[in-house]
């Protein structure tokens, strides 16, 4: 951690100190009245001159120091968020917005009140984007900043959205579809929109980045809620135990100072995990927000960990977006690189995704090195044959001379779909072979795309070979999947392909199930059918149409080039829009509830060495025999507890940068998950503060009042 | 008297064959019992009689309000019947009992406690032990079994707020499940050489001449269901540590076998309930892992620190010795049931400790009949919720989402007991007038005031006999603590039972964390010891550890 970060958080620590602030850690308030309590008293012993002031006020410097780690902890968290707030707020600055009101001439009078194209005219008027109204409609031109969200209802502009993305490639925003809406504080950089806005100032999309990023809005989550109540219980009990110690200790004749009675309790209650569980938190949002998700509240990302099932889009989650060649299949006595580099030669002048897949795998393709001599390129004498809907064939027609082209006359190269090539070969006094036919059949049975190759020089049409377009699953995703898979997470693939080309997909990625020839209905439904066996279920989406499934699913991330209303339906929205993240985003709230419980795992744990170290220094002064129970041979009674205090004061320090970080977190199972968790900070932490204090009271030990026995 | 290392292991050897035998079908019969849709005749007759509609099925708040109501009756009965002796049939000539007793014995019986204030020979006769304390002992019995009952229907159903039927499960637990075994216990037990008698007071003239009276009655019938509902109130104020409820090794032995025998099943019962053999196994597991743990401590204990040669300490039956005395002293304070064969004031300081530390841990291993098994429910929900965590999900028990509601009625439950113990303590000691009750010096008296308590607020009963708790003040505040300890956890556990049996249930993936296995029984096993027993430290190294631990 870095001092910077450390000295800007120290205030911020100071001011939380606040009893009304502090009251929301049961645990910590506790500290804090022990510290008050334990300062009464040094002054006092101070003031009559005690023998033991100098350990009351060593302790009572430690008590407070315990506060004000778990202060601090708390708001170097904060301190990470309040810089991306900074330059957000930036982006907020005050707009002009060009507000149109109604109409000059009531609509419906003909003629009146429309421009030469026919366009009805409306007057404008300048107001302060803060004054604008949901529904409101404003005119925004290159150059202007977008006042507030909303939905372009005409035109289409280039959008500079890096103030909110950081992507500083400009997007495109347009009426109508999936890409109308914008978010106030983004620019236009082209041409001319018009918005009707959807978000009130105060409530845009910015704003509540701001504020979550600031954890303004930030309210405990259920699962906080809940550990603080097994927290609160847990100092309960140990203020029970401590005050009710006082009577019996003074029955025994063997009363401490109200300072060591603190003490014990401060060490006995949690502490650890009570002065980090608000860092955990924020840092969890924190590390969504590293990786541009927004969520709209805490609940999201611990409902993310929950999730059991995933439903993934296929396309541009699963696959690339398009389709891709992956194999050349020739003719039987066609050679294979004459195959290839005939492919390329069709697909040069392709300029879709396709035709470019064509290209790469023709050069990257080991066979087609032999052929790289002859690689020829497109010179200008080269006719291109663009693709038409008609001909469903695209290619070119090589001149003579032309180096690929070794007949006397022109050649003519074609690829295309199936059908459309084998009828180009048979008109030309060609046939389809055998074998070609059977491939066709194969790639179309196991939901490939297969496009015809096939040449004519003006004599006999040649179909020389089959392309293998398929969609290509990205890399790493079947291992992806199995990982999920032994998470307990179930994975469902979306898609509007048909059956075959669906079940092929979902084969070859390794997901648990599909959802074929998918309308956004059939996603809800499943989400339906999903939550009613009591699964939770997470899902992208960026249409309108999604919204509905959006909203229904327990954890829904819209994607941020998607419309305002799939972004309103989501609980998170994804800056990069990257559908693939939804699968980081379940980590994330995995590791987040892991950090937690770790953390009181361990926290519990330390109690044990502790009893260990206070009990005996508590009462060994009256019953000789408890000082077997010193069995960390501790140097004094003072030098026991004060060591205590210490660790348990310092152990919040050593844990800060993991609550931050969060516990590593793999994906294995449940079983092997506790098991490697509770060693670490089960056993870890029952043995830990025996090693830790020990050495304090090495140290301790040093000081002279306090090493006396 | 050495510990025979031999001896233990034998009758440990018998002990664990038997039970190991018997938990699985007797399992099975209680799960039977509680799910059955069929009533016996007999309690048709009786639900007719007392009005009660045996089909409906209770809210948890109707269900805890009946076991509330049948308790507030109970004790009330208890206490008039007591006052009012005199007027009663077979009184054999005693009469009204002192009303602070009757009282706390009222309370205490109901309570499933049985704490004895009363010296039973010179205070109850016959009609009263048999008609009214007798009764209580199988009721009391069958009040726990119904409330892990109704928990564990509040982990298998889903979408309701209803428990089944209190009174349907008061009868079937009394009729088909206690009042067999005790008839068949009371057999053995006669057979052992427990008297059953309606002898009065005898009185005998010894060879000196001098003459000795010699109480007796119908003992066997009342020990059987005495040990089998882990009760512990003894017809004889010695308990089994007097030869007309306790003659023999072998009866000694089966005594323990009959406190333990219903706790241990209560697990294959819970896992056959929920449909999952292996979550009643990791219970028992944990349950086994303390008791063995213990009884093994405990011998140590007491062999080690009671003087070598042949002969037991003051306290100690002659006839046992130390096997039998570790054995009966573990399973009564790891039970609710507060018998015993062997004086626990007597007990070496650590022993007696440990004694302590087994009910300070809730009693949960194997616990009380089912008040033991819902201890432990509960603090698997805790360990639950940790465990959850720690694997990256938000806490569900048995595909039950643990919440903050939840968590709340838990996080109770745990505070209930130690606030009773450490506050009714404190009180104690910081009250002269009340601390002049234990009359022993020093540490011990200390003892003797946390052992009630302790004794009392998780409704044990066995006693550091040295206390006198017949006075108005320690008999009130113990009282209270037998009530709020026995009560309040039972509406908490109900409360509990109702909240997830509202929910749906979630599936089990393989990312959730499984509630069977040695690693859950490692974590439930870590969690108990270290959210219960470790409260007390300070006050028991006030007590045993002050007393024991000598430099």
């Amino acid at each position: 951690m870095k001092l910077d970060t450390l000295l800007a958080a120290l205030p911020l620590a100071f001011r939380k100190l606040n009893p009304r602030q502090m009251i929301h850690s049961p645990v910590m308030f506790t500290v804090l009245i022990g510290s008050i309590v334990c300062t009464a008293v040094s002054i006092q012993q101070l003031a009559i001159g005690s023998d033991s002031a100098v350990f009351s006020i060593i302790v009572t410097v430690w008590l407070w120091l315990t506060v004000l780690f778990g202060n601090l902890s708390e708001a170097i968290a904060e301190g990470r968020g309040k810089a991306q707030a900074d330059s957000l707020r930036a982006a907020r600055t005050s707009v002009m917005a060009r507000r149109r009101t109604r109409a000059l001439v009531p609509a419906g009078q003909a003629g009146a009140g429309r421009d030469s194209d026919g366009n009805t005219v409306y007057d404008e008027e300048l107001v302060p984007g803060t004054d604008l109204e949901v529904g409101d409609i404003v005119i925004c031109e290159a150059g202007d900043l977008i006042p507030s969200d909303g939905d372009v209802i005409e035109g289409l502009a280039s959008v500079d959205e890096s103030a909110i993305t950081g992507e500083s490639a400009p997007v495109i925003r347009e009426s109508g579809g999936d890409r109308s809406s914008v978010t106030g504080g983004t620019m236009v950089l082209s041409d001319r929109i018009v918005i009707r806005i959807t978000a009130a100032s105060g409530k845009t999309f910015l704003d509540r980045m701001i504020s979550l990023v600031e954890g303004a809005t930030r309210q405990k989550t259920p699962n906080e809620i809940a550990l603080n109540v097994l927290l609160a219980s847990l100092t309960i009990v140990f203020v029970v135990a401590v005050m009710t110690l006082a009577p019996m200790a003074n029955f025994a004749s063997a009363l401490p100072t109200p300072v060591v009675l603190v003490a014990l309790l401060v060490c006995l209650i949690p502490t650890t995990i009570g002065a980090l569980v608000p860092a955990i938190g924020i840092a969890g949002m924190d590390r969504l927000i590293q990786r541009n998700v927004l969520a709209t509240s805490g609940r999201a990302v611990e409902t993310a960990g929950d999730i059991t099932t995933l439903l993934l889009d296929k396309t541009g989650t699963i696959t690339y977006g398009n389709r891709r060649a992956v194999n050349f299949i020739a003719a039987d006595g066609v050679n294979q690189q004459v195959l290839i580099e005939t492919a390329r030669l069709s697909s040069l002048a392709d300029e879709t995704p396709e035709g470019r897949s064509i290209v790469e795998l023709a050069l990257g393709d080991p066979g087609s090195k032999g052929a790289q001599d002859v690689t020829a390129q497109l010179t200008v004498d080269v006719d291109v044959i663009e693709f038409s809907a008609v001909t469903r064939m695209s290619g070119l027609n090589l001149p003579v001379g032309h180096p690929a082209n070794s007949t006397s006359a022109v050649l003519e190269v074609r690829k295309g779909a199936a059908s459309a090539v084998e009828r180009y070969v048979k008109e030309r006094g060609g046939f389809l072979p055998q074998e070609l036919a059977e491939a066709v059949a194969n790639i179309s049975g196991t939901g490939g795309t297969p496009l015809l190759v096939a040449t004519y020089n003006g004599e006999r049409a040649q179909a020389l070979g089959v392309i293998h377009l398929a969609d290509v699953v990205k890399p790493g995703m079947k291992e992806r999947f199995a990982e999920l898979r032994a998470m307990g997470i179930k994975t469902i693939m979306i898609t509007g392909d048909n059956k075959i080309t669906a079940a092929a997909i979902a084969a070859e990625a390794g997901v648990d199930d599909f959802v074929a020839e998918a309308t956004p209905e059939d996603k809800l439904a499943v989400i339906k059918a999903e939550q009613e066996a009591g699964r939770l279920v997470a899902m992208t989406g960026d249409g309108t149409n999604d919204a509905p499934a959006l909203a229904a699913a327990d954890v829904g991330v819209a994607m941020n080039s998607g419309t305002s209303a799939a972004k309103e339906a989501a609980n998170m929205v994804d800056l990069d829009s990257d559908p693939t993240k939804l699968i980081d985003i379940v980590g994330i709230g995995k590791q987040l509830l892991i950090t937690r419980g770790s953390l009181t795992t361990f926290s519990v744990a330390n109690d044990v060495a502790k009893y260990f170290a206070i009990v005996p220094a508590l009462f060994a002064a009256t019953f000789p025999g408890l000082g077997l129970l010193n069995i960390m041979g501790l140097a004094s009674p003072e030098s026991a507890i004060l060591s205590a205090v210490i660790f348990n004061a310092l152990v919040i320090v050593a844990l800060v940068p993991l609550a931050l970080r969060g516990v590593k977190y793999r994906a294995v199972s449940a079983a092997r998950a506790l098991s490697r968790n509770l060693l670490i900070f089960g056993l870890g932490g029952v043995i830990a503060p025996f090693i830790g204090i020990k050495l304090i009271d090495l140290l301790v030990s040093l000081i002279p009042t306090i090493a006396q026995r | 008297m050495d510990l025979n290392v031999f001896s233990l292991a034998t009758q440990l050897a018998v002990l664990i064959v038997v039970l190991a035998a018997l938990h699985q079908p007797l399992g099975k019969y209680l799960a039977n019992t509680f799910t059955s849709h069929k009533h016996l005749a007999v309690e048709h007759g009786l639900y007719k009689l007392s009005g009660v509609d045996a089909h409906a099925d209770q809210h948890w708040k109707v269900y805890l309000r009946s076991l509330l109501a049948f308790s507030v009756v109970s004790i009330v009965l208890l206490f008039l019947a007591q006052l009012l002796q005199r007027f009663l049939p077979l009184n054999q000539g005693m009469g009204a009992v002192d009303p602070w007793v009757a009282m706390n014995t009222a309370v205490s019986f109901v309570t499933n406690t049985n704490w004895q204030t009363y010296v039973p020979e010179t205070t109850l006769g016959f009609g009263i032990q048999m008609m009214l304390l007798a009764v209580q002992n199988f009721l009391s019995a069958a009040v726990g079994l119904a409330v892990v009952v109704a928990l564990i229907r509040g982990l298998t159903r889903a979408q309701t707020s209803n428990l089944g039927n209190f009174w349907v499960d008061l009868a079937r637990g009394t009729l088909r499940v206690l009042l067999p075994m005790a008839i068949v216990g009371a057999v053995v037990l006669i057979i052992t050489g427990v008297i059953q008698n309606w002898g009065g007071t005898n009185i005998h003239t010894l060879v000196t001449g001098a003459q000795q009276t010699v109480p007796g009655g119908p003992v066997a019938s009342q020990e059987a269901i005495k040990l089998l509902g882990t009760n512990g109130g003894g017809y004889f104020n010695a308990n089994s540590a007097h030869p007309f409820e306790n003659p023999t090794a072998f009866s000694s032995l089966f005594q323990v076998f009959l406190i333990l025998v219903i706790p241990f099943s209560l697990p294959a019962m819970y896992g056959r309930m929920v449909g999952d053999k292996r979550q009643g196994y990791t219970v028992l597991t944990v349950m086994v892992a303390f008791w063995l743990a213990s009884t093994i401590f405990m011998s140590w204990a007491i062999g080690a620190f009671n003087g070598s040669g042949t002969s037991v300490g003051e306290g100690f039956e002659q006839r046992l010795g130390v096997a039998p005395s570790a054995l009966f002293a573990t399973a009564t304070t790891l039970t609710s049931t507060g018998a015993v064969n062997v004086a626990h004031d007597s007990l070496p300081p650590l022993a007696g400790g440990l004694a302590m530390l087994n009910m300070m841990l809730g009693e949960i291993a194997p616990g009380g009949v089912g008040s033991g098994l819902y201890g432990m429910l509960i603090l698997a929900v805790v360990a639950v919720f940790i465990g959850g965590l720690m694997v990256g999900r938000t806490p569900e028990f048995l595909g039950k989402k643990i919440g903050a509601p939840q968590m709340k009625l838990v996080a109770l439950y745990i505070l209930v007991t130690p606030t009773l113990v450490l506050l009714g303590t404190a009180i104690t000691v910081a009250t002269p007038a009340l601390a002049a009750a234990a009359p022993a010096e020093g540490p011990h008296g200390f003892s003797e005031i946390l052992y009630a308590f302790t004794s009392a607020a998780n409704n044990n009963g066995s006693a550091f006999g040295g206390i006198t708790s017949s006075g108005p003040g320690l008999a009130t505040m113990l009282a209270l603590a037998m009530l709020i300890g026995r009560f309040l956890p039972i509406a908490l556990v109900l409360a509990l039972a109702g909240s997830l049996a509202k929910q749906r249930k979630i599936p089990a993936t393989t990312g959730t964390l499984a509630t069977h296995g040695p690693l859950f029984a490692v974590l439930l096993g870590g969690i108990s010891l270290i959210l219960t027993a470790l409260t007390y430290f300070p006050a028991l190294a006030l007590g045993p550890a002050a007393e024991g631990l000598l430099k």
